[in-house]
């Protein structure tokens, strides 16, 4: 039996001479994020603007959005969003905080149940008062933070800060796409796309990691190899893995996109491309960082140093046998 | 020499079937788990209120109302210690959390600083017997003015006993409407998280909690119309409250002194009034508070008193006889309903402060039943996908890695039953992700032996390389992916963190079955068929 094989034995593609291309494509559209995070801003959600998040069904199976809008308007205090989404008439409705604190809000919430149960099934009802979502973003911010800086201890502890500070910014790199993939397509950023940031972060690493794995096993193997063509041998001979890997967890999202349901889309949507992204900057921002980071000589040095360690405790044991 | 010793298989086996036995009541109907023999494992993954449908409040304890009205009830208690002490004063005013009384006599200085010292008694003694922290401060200023400062550490204390205090009304009054197993907790230092599945419109929760239920029994002020008082300002020891009398409210001039207060209630009922058969709350009061109002109204023949809810005024009726046997009836405007709510709240008691809803979520049952079977959808696609794809490329290993992959999401579904973790619409989308990332350490170590078995290596020696040098980098992927989730899990809450849990518990069974079962199976699939090339 022939069995599959999409990435070929013994490749060598001279991956980090790419480069030249990929350091300008990354810094441009990373810069152009950044761009649009200051001037355009992410469509947060109700869990970091506060407001409340209605989800109708209309009973005959058709939304009259044009009444429906009327009759939230009539009600509300400034602007709210109306929208049809999904098969057979159903509605989200989204309404800004309430001037009036936490109590407004939940008057609000008592009126358009009134106004709206009749002719709808109340699907779904969030309200988040101001304190709350101040918090919220507060501790989605801290989290994102905290869980790079531990992930930069952890890998400096297990691996070379160099290598550490290489993965960081690959990680980096990947959350600020993640955040431009945000601004293009409008989709709203809430509390959940904070849990799918992090899990890119997870991801990104342990792409790079492994990656970086292989790099300080070969740094041991061959010491007098130019940095740049080691970094190719790590890269290719993890190539077959890495591939495999993005593409099962590919295929597990792809099933969430399409058969997840609306509620779920959203974060599988984010991270489907999170996974391209993060296979995208371990091969071509991450590893070609090394060669800047001067991690060639300290590494080494340490790789040789744990290498005879590791040999004089290999003899020491042999003795008593 | 790749070895997997029997007993090491055994243990393996013995971790499947324990894996099975947990996870498998989450497959049956319920009636197949009460006939379960009571050791049995029976315990199902408890489904979010975003699955499950419900409604989840949360509140949070006004700690501002709390340390406002402990200002003015130091304010009042100044007031009383120095006139009972006969210590004369011009004003005492309240500034934030410090009242000042300025004496009429500086040279009562001392003896005034000597009466208010009792109220500088610490809050709590402390578990070794040492005092806890002062809840007032008292001193002097200026020769002729004392000062008494709510302290910080009081305050916060206050609160803290608040919340205790608050959970446990919210607690009595959740059951007294009949709800289906509320879940009451207690989140950070001044909240409350209340979540009750299946309810569909936490209207009427939100009326019954958002009321103190604060009832008074004082006496009328009639040294002053209502309306002069309004209008100027009411006599020391008195104030202007709101009196509805059929739909529309008058002023009521109302002491301030509480003669008998609602904790003293044992009982409250909501019954029809024998002379003209509206609705009327009756009560009762225990042996303090039925003493305290016998003697009250024994004092006050004649004169009318307030029945006070919350700073309003629900009646004023005359005392007309001494009221001796503990029991009464508060005749209002009630509806039958508005009766029944009150009787309800005053069986359950008063909140220590107003209690705020500062989030609401509330999932239609249908939102939540679509949600599983997309989810469970998503999931048996998913699976299919991986299984396909590991099979074609990796053969009777990918086979290996299938078994591994099932046994894992096992696992997942019997960690969370045995812990009683909560399944959540994100925590499917973690099961689902999972499924792609936990073959991801049979890959790393599949490629790895075809590595060594490319280089040279006999079959069992890549085999056992492939596993050997696989296993640290298995490890150190793992490891960054579970820092991430573990953040995740701290700082996240509801649905976010049915996600985390998911994606820990998948991280570390992946590690359990994709390396120690992968083995095993490999193990024995090689001294059964001594291959001499790798099947992939």
């Amino acid at each position: 039996m022939r069995l599959l094989r999409i990435f070929p034995d013994d490749s060598k593609f001279r991956f980090v001479r790419w480069r030249v291309l990929s350091f300008p494509f990354s810094a441009a559209i990373s810069v152009a994020t950044i761009v649009l995070f200051l001037t355009v801003g992410l469509n947060y959600g109700i869990d970091f603007t506060g407001g409340t998040l209605m989800e109708l069904q209309s009973k005959s199976g058709k939304a009259d959005l044009a009444s429906v809008r009327e009759t939230a308007q009539s009600f509300e205090t400034g602007e709210v969003e109306v929208q049809e989404f999904g098969q057979g008439g159903q509605v989200s409705l989204r309404f800004r905080i309430q001037p009036g604190g936490e109590p407004a809000q939940s008057a609000l919430v008592t009126r358009a149940r009134a106004a709206f149960e009749k002719d709808y099934e109340i699907r779904r009802v969030e309200t988040v008062g101001p304190r709350v979502s101040g918090e919220l973003v507060q501790s989605g911010t801290l989290g994102v933070v905290l869980s790079i800086v531990s992930v930069l201890g952890y890998l400096w502890f297990r691996f070379e800060l160099q290598l550490a500070i290489g993965a960081v910014i690959g990680t980096l790199h990947d959350i600020v796409l993640t955040v431009g993939f945000f601004l293009i397509t409008r989709q709203e950023f809430n509390m959940t796309s904070i849990a799918a940031i992090l899990t890119i972060v997870g991801y990104s690493l342990n792409e790079t990691v492994v990656v970086f794995d292989r790099t300080r096993e070969l740094l041991r193997k061959y010491k007098n190899l130019p940095t740049d063509e080691l970094l190719d041998l790590s890269i290719n001979s993890t190539m077959s893995r890495t591939v495999m890997t993005a593409t099962t967890t590919a295929l597990s999202l792809l099933a969430l996109v399409l058969f997840g349901g609306q509620a779920i889309e959203g974060f599988a949507n984010v991270m489907l491309f999170g996974v391209i992204i993060c296979t995208y900057s371990a091969i071509f921002v991450s590893s070609p960082m090394l060669i800047y980071l001067g991690v060639k000589t300290s590494t080494r040095a340490a790789a040789e140093e744990k290498a005879a360690l590791a040999a004089k405790a290999a003899n020491v044991s042999r003795r008593p046998a | 020499m790749l070895y997997f010793s029997t007993w090491k298989t055994v243990a393996v086996l013995a971790l499947c079937a324990l894996g099975v036995l947990f996870a498998l009541p989450n497959v049956l109907p319920q009636s197949v788990r009460d006939a379960y023999p009571s050791w049995f494992p029976a315990r199902t993954v408890v489904l979010g209120l975003d699955l499950q449908g419900g409604s989840q409040l949360l509140l949070e304890v006004d700690g501002e109302a709390l340390r406002k009205s402990r200002a003015v009830a130091l304010q009042e208690d100044v007031r009383r210690a120095l006139r009972e002490a006969r210590i004369g004063t011009t004003a005492i005013t309240l500034s934030g959390t410090t009242v000042n009384a300025t004496l009429r006599d500086p040279a009562q200085l001392a003896a005034a600083l000597e009466k208010l010292k009792p109220l500088a008694a610490p809050v709590a003694s402390s578990l070794f017997g040492g005092a806890g922290p002062a809840e007032v401060d008292v001193n002097s200023r200026d020769g002729n003015v004392v000062t008494a400062t709510l302290s910080e550490a009081g305050v916060q204390a206050r609160i803290r006993s608040a919340v205790d205090q608050s959970l446990k009304i919210v607690d009595r009054r959740v059951n007294e409407l009949g709800t289906v197993e509320p879940s009451i907790q207690r989140q950070g230092a001044d909240r409350i998280l209340l979540q009750v599945p299946g309810l569909q419109d936490p209207q009427r929760l939100k009326d019954i909690l958002g009321k103190v239920a604060k009832l008074e029994f004082r006496l009328v002020d009639l040294s002053m119309p209502p309306e002069q008082a309004a209008a100027s300002r009411p006599p020391d020891g008195s104030e202007v409250l709101q009196e509805d009398r059929g739909g529309q409210t008058v002023p009521i001039l109302i002491e301030k002194r509480v003669m008998v207060a609602g904790e003293d209630l044992t009982d409250a009922q909501a019954t029809f009034s024998s002379q003209d058969h509206s609705p009327v709350v009756s009560f009762k009061f225990n042996t303090k508070g039925a003493r305290e109002f016998a003697d009250a109204t024994q004092a006050n023949v004649g004169k009318p008193f307030a029945i006070v809810l919350d700073n309003k005024v629900i009646s004023a009726p005359r005392i007309n006889e001494p009221i001796t046997g503990g029991q009464g009836q508060i005749s209002g405007n009630f509806t039958v309903e508005s009766a029944n709510d009150l009787a309800v709240l005053l069986r359950a008691g008063a909140l220590p402060a107003p209690l705020t809803v500062i989030e609401e979520r509330t999932v239609g049952p249908g939102l939540g039943q679509d949600s599983i079977s997309s989810g469970t959808r998503a999931t048996w696609y998913a699976a299919i996908f991986v299984v396909i794809f590991m099979f074609a490329t990796y053969g009777v290993f990918g086979l290996f890695a299938n078994i591994a992959l099932t046994i894992h999401v096992v696992f997942i579904f019997a960690l969370m039953s045995l812990l009683g973790a909560t399944l959540t619409l994100p925590g499917i989308a973690g099961i689902v992700l999972t499924i792609g990332t936990a073959v991801d350490s049979n890959v790393l170590i599949y490629e790895r032996i075809r590595e060594e078995f490319r280089a040279g290596r006999s079959m069992v020696s890549s085999i056992e390389a492939g596993f050997r040098h696989a296993f640290a980098v298995i490890v150190d992927s793992n490891s960054t992916m579970a820092i991430a989730a573990i953040i995740l899990f701290l700082l996240g809450s509801g649905p976010v963190r049915g996600f985390a849990v998911v994606f820990l518990l998948g991280i570390v069974t992946t590690v359990i079955t994709a390396v120690t079962m992968t083995r095993m199976m490999i193990a024995l699939w090689y001294r059964r068929t001594r291959p001499t090339a790798l099947p992939f």
